[in-house]
């Protein structure tokens, strides 16, 4: 044996050592891409924290197409990566179909159920962290109406709005709360102009908070309300730095727990179904300096009154998904 | 349905009709002179990241929409070189730069500011800012004509204004100038052209950049009139709609004013009654949306009559030898 070839064998071996060791876990975002502001780039910081964190490595990869699901997720588990996180309730059907072809690699999916020997589904409740921000939402309001823009019209959007529209209803029983959506196609999620108009269409209807739970399309929301004079509320991240003193608040998901926390578990993560309610964390609203001024401390009082009573059970915020229809519209 | 209401959803359609309008007549001037023209998508989309990113960068809007036409004009001159100085396939060319458009906006957009092919929130001077025309102190006191011309006339970025002005300019220029006439020759009958000792080629590359020039405008006014900075894929579609009003309109300057206000009246709609109810019949949402994509193909399959492009389109030119 000549000396390249020694060396070329333990280059090799090297190398195969590297790949059976390094198990990276993966990251899949769904569509809107992982600069969406919002919940893509939520879970995109999540990984960033945990590969600062750890000084680990993570793949990632950027859906363009619906048509991509299957495929993405199959390169992924191809690829050796374990566990995979995917973005996104469309995802759902990509991994009742890629999950039990590969047994021994761990997924975790992020906003659907998914039964499965290998899948961790992790579900936030968003109707109750919208509930606390349409409480907020009718505390400061002062015509009678408030609104909300959704992106696409599917009934996890919809779970957000009923939960905005309790929540009002709550402090003001009596106020109006008009509900729109974007559109029906994925191109909801990026329309910043189209919102832009929802949302000075709902302006000049009487509303002065508007909540948009849009991703991309939320952008052109939030500025249109800054432009009208009026409060807007911003979702899964917090928005309240995108226009100072002029966002009342952001609905947060904390997506970015979720990721991070499937990272840190690692190949042997446990699965099964993990709820992010308010009790675990999983969702919230934003204080910063940015919104200081806007939320007094008696509104801040009542939310926080709110949420204990929620996560004793006093208070039950109804989740449109489990029965399509909402107490409050 | 009050009054005040009727102009609000008004108000909202010229907003909206302002870059149809822009790429409706971009695309007439083009396929008028024989260049059929797809790419209107690609070059709005090119004008609105470059306008975006100038403005965001410079914080001033008048370099941003050089800037936007630059970029579209750019996009121009690839499609005029790929098919009338190549005798390419116009569809083809039109159709690459649709996807170049989004394909380059996104990639440079991540490289310049690393925020996933978005341009930064534009402020202040980055932005156009809304005109409020003289008068309407004056007129603020007389009934349904005060508030008209407040709400509906007034209070506009100043391309809206320019839209509506390039209307009888592009008539002007098409019906009553000796430029206009080649260049609707050229895409009727472009041998007759050449006989009479007139360049067919330079008429084609005049006309496909004014079709640049006026993307070009289109696309800044999306991000920097509309909105305030470029997202990706922010034309959604506005450009392939502007194609529909231009056969609606039958590749006339006064009619593609109509065809795009009634695009924008339908879009305005959609955005402000999302469920209609007519005493027990809700209609839902999503008719509302679909609504001017139906009507599109209701029009253009049966109210329009015979839409006749004209009749050098979509042929290069090849001189007789």
């Amino acid at each position: 044996m000549t000396l390249m070839h020694k060396f070329l064998g333990a280059a090799a071996a090297l190398a195969l050592s590297a790949g059976m060791a390094a198990a990276e876990p993966a990251l899949i975002f769904d569509l809107g891409g992982k600069f969406d502001k919002s919940f893509n780039e939520a879970a995109h910081n999540g990984a960033q924290r945990w590969a600062k964190e750890t000084g680990g490595t993570y793949k990632e990869l950027e859906m363009q197409s619906a048509a991509q699901r299957v495929q993405f997720a199959r390169r992924m588990a191809e690829s050796g990566a374990n566990p995979i996180v995917v973005m996104g309730f469309q995802n759902m059907e990509t991994l009742k179909e890629v999950a039990p072809e590969y047994p021994n690699t761990r997924f975790v999916l992020i906003d659907a159920v998914v039964e499965a020997p290998n899948v961790r589904s992790v579900i936030f409740t968003e109707h109750e962290g919208s509930y606390l921000v349409g409480m907020l939402a009718a505390m400061a309001n002062k015509t009678g109406t408030i609104s909300f823009v959704g992106g696409m019209d599917i009934p996890l959007i919809t779970a957000f709005a009923c939960g905005y529209a309790q929540g009002a209803k709550a402090v003001k029983p009596d106020i109006k709360v008009i509900v729109n959506y974007t559109g029906d196609t994925p191109a909801a999620w990026n329309d910043p102009v189209k919102g832009g108009e929802i949302a000075k269409a709902q302006i000049s209807q009487g509303s002065d908070v508007v909540f948009a739970a849009a991703g991309g399309t939320g952008l052109g929301v939030l500025q249109a309300a800054a432009d009208g004079g009026v409060l807007s509320i911003g979702v899964d991240s917090n928005q309240n730095y995108l226009h100072s003193g002029k966002v009342l608040t952001s609905m947060l998901k904390l997506v970015d727990n979720a990721v991070h926390q499937a990272f840190s578990d690692g190949p042997e993560l446990e699965t099964g179904v993990v709820l992010m309610n308010l009790a675990a964390g999983g969702v919230g609203y934003a204080l910063d300096e940015h919104n200081a001024a806007l939320v007094s401390d008696e509104m801040k009082a009542k939310a926080e009154e709110a949420k204990a009573a929620i996560i004793a059970g006093t208070i039950s915020v109804h989740d449109y998904r489990t029965d399509s229809t909402c107490p409050a519209f | 349905m009050d009054f005040m209401t009727i102009l609000q959803i008004l108000d909202s359609t010229l907003r909206l009709a302002t870059p149809l309008l822009f790429a409706c007549l971009a695309g007439m001037f083009s396929e008028r002179a024989g260049v059929f023209d797809i790419g209107l998508e690609g070059k709005m989309l090119a004008a609105a990241f470059l306008s975006g990113a100038v403005a965001a960068v410079t914080l001033n809007v008048w370099l941003g929409l050089l800037a936007g036409v630059a970029a579209s004009l750019m996009m121009s001159g690839i499609h005029g070189i790929a098919s009338i100085t190549f005798r390419g396939n116009q569809l083809i060319s039109g159709v690459a730069i649709n996807f170049l458009a989004a394909g380059l906006t996104v990639l440079i957009g991540q490289h310049w500011f690393a925020l996933g092919g978005r341009t930064p929130a534009l402020l202040g001077g980055g932005r156009f800012e809304t005109i409020t025309l003289p008068g309407v102190e004056a007129l603020s006191g007389v009934p349904y004509l005060g508030p008209l011309y407040a709400e509906l006339i007034s209070g506009h970025t100043i391309l809206v204004y320019v839209a509506l002005l390039c209307v009888p300019v592009s008539w002007w220029l098409l019906y009553r100038t000796r430029f206009g006439l080649r260049l609707r020759a050229v895409g009727e009958n472009p041998a007759a052209v050449d006989t009479a000792g007139v360049s067919v080629v330079t008429l084609r590359f005049a006309a496909v950049m004014i079709c640049g020039l006026l993307c070009g405008l289109a696309g800044a006014y999306l991000a920097t009139g509309l909105s305030a900075g470029f997202v990706k894929d922010m034309t959604a579609g506005r450009g392939f709609i502007a194609l529909a009003a231009l056969i609606f309109a039958k590749w006339r300057p006064w009619q593609a004013l109509g065809a795009t206000l009634l695009f924008g009246l339908l879009e305005a709609l959609s955005n402000r009654y999302q469920n209609i109810d007519l005493g027990g019949v809700v209609i839902p949402v999503q008719v509302m949306q679909a609504l001017p994509y139906v009507l599109t193909v209701i029009i253009l399959a049966g109210f329009v009559g015979k839409a006749i492009p004209p009749r050098a389109g979509g042929e290069p030119y090849v001189k007789e030898r």
